[in-house]
């Protein structure tokens, strides 16, 4: 498959830039910090979303959704970038949607249409430490009745606060960090023993620390086979990792236009300030570091839709890259901005914020070139 | 694509009748790769051979037009034979800058008698090219060169001097910048003028470098007669070839491995062999993570190359990309080499001894610090991205 976009991608394309400018643009996203909106998105963008075929992006069409591909959800995802745009995408239509699709055909039934409808949100209770380390799983799953019980603390859900379901990972055997011996269960947050704490997070979207005690969960609830969760964790993960890369190729994309428009702006010495070739080879380099997560992020999109062997390998590299540049893009957009920089008026700063909450999500630029090197056998 | 499979098969016995066996080894010494040339020292009969018989197939230029001795191929007919090549890691029949420079630019400047006299000559490797661009005081600064080429009527009159040229003193011919006009402002007094380096007056001088190695000269004109017909494209107008011609170069220099020869090995699988694993993991981890760094931005330039061919072939192509792909590729290529000077540590330092290839990598260590200076340093690539890409101010 030649590394560019299809016609059909450049019209997804053209259309998301243009819902999410028109309909969620970084306005909205001041709005919602600033009236601190208990959900922390648009419910009323969401639903417009779903009814643009967004949510249901990773449905199947046979489940009511429109079965794009994760080309297609990146393309969505770099355009909510760019715009800060704040919806519940990741969790649910990428996150969500692929784990469902792992699941009995009852589960599927119930679960995929109302993710493509924008009706139902899910969320991923998978870390457990600060750092992210998925097969470190301490929560227990021990049998009970014709089901088990759930106990433990899962330290960073992202929207776990707003989510209808949870995504539980716990351990059903094995050590700690064993790969095996891991199992999904599928978890309403409303029953008894599941204890929601929401936490604001530095780039203003919600996540939760969600507390298991004795929570029971019967057969049914169990998503994928009884220890074979893992598998269905890394599918998870590597598609909500490249649609993160490509969300902070959005925001890489978005700082980067910014600053370059402030230095053709901002006049010192009698000069603007992007005469300075201080300045302007630092920008350049900027364009050749934005260019190389743009490859690195749209083949790693392109693996997971052909469903490569080396699909992981790139997932990885994606999110290292796209991560790396996104920090620099936005720490390199706030310095050469100045003062400014630093207002809370000013937007670069939110840029910044959101480059950082993406890079710790789902394993930052170390942890993925820990994992290529892996790959590679080194 | 029938007719492709059917040249494929073609090609594929072509090759496996015509290409010697030795010519299938991988290039270990500078004598392995062939320049060509009227003074020509072929290591064997093999290179030789394989020379000639590429060189009457025209696939030397497999996609130059075959009346000017180029194999007229289409450019996936080029795609199946570079493809076929690799299967059987056949050499490069002939390396040369009359191929990656000079070529592109006679097809799309020079008038027919030129191409018909030269371009057959460089495709079988006849006249060996050299390139008379830089000057001591016009470096970054190429157009202030100052070589001058005065009018006298039925020839031009060639004066001054020419340095960083590759294999000067090995050429047969030159492509060289000169002034024509004095009067007219820096860009638009020169002119692109072919000649043979036998001519009278022309003396090389070679340079030694840091690496050890003399690839550069210095390169003298004094009083050297230039008949008129030799002046490509239109006088006053060779800014805009050489302008062509430097992004050719910088696609090579930034794009092809500048070690010459086949796929180069990673620098991962060069650490795990002489360092050695320890429970699946690189036994110095310190390294490791910087190797895992680069090899990221080596992938990832990679599929940076790999999207902008595609989109050039679609026509989505963003433009002016050359510049990116040579700074970033040169600079990448720089950090490879540093990075194999850590692994090897103390024996890399060794600049000669006892066994033959030692010294090897300490010396390419040091020809890579060039790649970032020669066609264009990474500061001038950069100039340029911030120019036309970003349309930032003029200083």
């Amino acid at each position: 498959m030649p590394l560019i976009l299809t016609g059909d991608q450049q019209m997804i394309r053209d259309s998301a830039e243009g819902f999410f400018k028109d309909e969620a643009p970084v306005s909205q996203h001041r709005s919602l910090r600033d009236s601190k909106n208990p959900e922390g998105f648009s419910r009323n963008v969401w639903t417009k979303m779903a009814e643009m075929g967004f949510a249901g992006v990773l449905v199947p069409e046979s489940h009511g959704g429109a079965d794009m591909g994760h080309v297609a959800a990146g393309i969505i995802l770099e355009a909510m970038g760019k715009n800060l745009s704040a919806a519940p995408m990741l969790s649910t239509a990428v996150l969500g949607a692929t784990a469902l699709k792992q699941g009995t055909a009852e589960q599927q039934a119930k679960y995929l249409p109302l993710i493509a409808q924008g009706a139902h949100l899910l969320a991923l209770a998978a870390d457990e430490a600060a750092r992210h380390k998925p097969n470190h799983v301490a929560t227990t799953a021990t049998p009970s009745g014709n089901g088990f019980k759930l106990n433990g603390v899962k330290g960073f859900v992202l929207d776990g606060a707003t989510a209808d379901t949870l995504i539980v990972a716990a351990r059903t055997g094995g050590e700690t960090d064993d790969k095996a011996g891991i199992t999904l269960f599928l978890v309403n947050p409303k029953a008894d023993g599941v204890k929601i704490d929401k936490r604001s997070m530095v780039d203003s979207r919600g996540a939760a620390r969600v507390t298991l005690a004795d929570v029971q969960v019967d057969g049914a609830d169990v998503l994928g086979g009884v220890g074979e969760g893992y598998a269905i964790l890394e599918k998870m993960l590597d598609a909500g990792r490249a649609c993160l890369a490509a969300e902070m190729l959005g925001v890489s994309g978005t700082s980067f236009t910014m600053t370059v428009d402030y230095l053709k702006q901002r006049e010192q010495f009698g000069q603007k300030i992007g005469s300075f070739q201080a300045l302007q080879h630092r920008a350049a380099h900027l364009f050749c570091e934005v260019e190389l997560a743009r490859s690195a992020t749209l083949k790693a999109l392109q693996a997971l839709d052909e469903g490569s062997d080396r699909a992981p390998m790139y997932v990885s590299l994606a999110k290292a890259k796209a991560g790396e540049v996104a920090i620099l893009a936005s720490n390199e957009g706030v310095q050469m901005h100045g003062g400014i920089g630093m207002t809370d008026e000013y937007d670069i700063g939110f840029f910044m914020k959101r480059a950082r909450a993406a890079q710790e999500t789902f394993g930052d630029a170390a942890f993925h070139s820990d994992r290529i090197a892996r790959t590679l056998g080194y | 694509m029938a007719d492709l499979e059917t040249f494929r098969a073609e090609t594929r016995a072509w090759l496996e009748a015509n290409c010697p066996p030795e010519m299938r080894e991988p290039i270990r010494d500078d004598d392995d790769v062939c320049w060509g040339g009227r003074g020509v020292k072929f290591k064997n009969e093999a290179q030789k051979l394989w020379l000639e018989r590429m060189g009457a197939k025209g696939w030397t230029v497999p996609e130059w037009p075959s009346a000017y001795g180029g194999g007229g191929l289409s450019r996936e007919e080029a795609k199946v034979l570079s493809e076929e090549m690799r299967r059987i890691k056949a050499r490069s029949a002939l390396s040369s800058f009359g191929i990656w420079m000079l070529g592109p630019a006679l097809l799309k400047y020079g008038n027919e008698a030129q191409k018909l006299e030269h371009l057959p000559k460089i495709a079988r490797g006849e006249i060996r090219w050299c390139q008379g661009y830089s000057e001591p005081g016009a470096g970054s600064d190429l157009a202030s060169l100052r070589t001058s080429a005065e009018d006298k009527g039925d020839h031009y009159l060639v004066n001054g001097s020419k340095v960083w040229t590759s294999y000067a003193d090995k050429a047969d011919w030159i492509f060289c910048l000169v002034r024509t006009d004095p009067a007219a402002p820096k860009h638009l007094g020169i002119s692109f003028l072919l000649f043979d380096m036998a001519s009278e007056g022309v003396s090389t001088s070679p340079i030694k470098l840091i690496s050890g190695s003399s690839p550069f000269c210095q390169t003298f004109f004094d009083n050297v007669k230039v008949p008129k017909d030799n002046l490509m494209g239109v006088p006053g107008k060779g800014w805009d070839i050489a302008k062509y011609l430097l992004t050719h170069e910088r696609d090579m220099i930034g794009g092809s491995d500048s070690t010459g020869g086949g796929q180069r090995d990673s620098v991962s699988n060069i650490a795990k062999r002489l360092i050695g694993l320890d429970a699946a993991i690189l036994a110095d981890t310190a390294l490791r993570t910087d190797i895992a760094r680069h090899e990221i931005n080596a992938l990832a330039f990679g599929l940076t190359m790999e999207r902008v061919l595609a989109e050039t072939k679609s026509g989505q192509g963003t433009g002016a990309l050359s510049s990116m792909l040579k700074y970033y590729g040169t600079e990448l290529n720089k950090e490879r080499m540093e990075l194999l000077m850590s692994i090897r540590g103390s024996d890399g330092l060794v600049w000669e001894g006892e066994e033959k290839g030692e010294g090897d990598l300490a010396r390419s260590w040091l020809r890579s610090r060039a790649n970032s200076i020669e066609g264009g340093t990474s500061e001038v690539q950069l100039n340029i991205i911030a120019k036309r890409v970003l349309d930032l101010p003029g200083a």
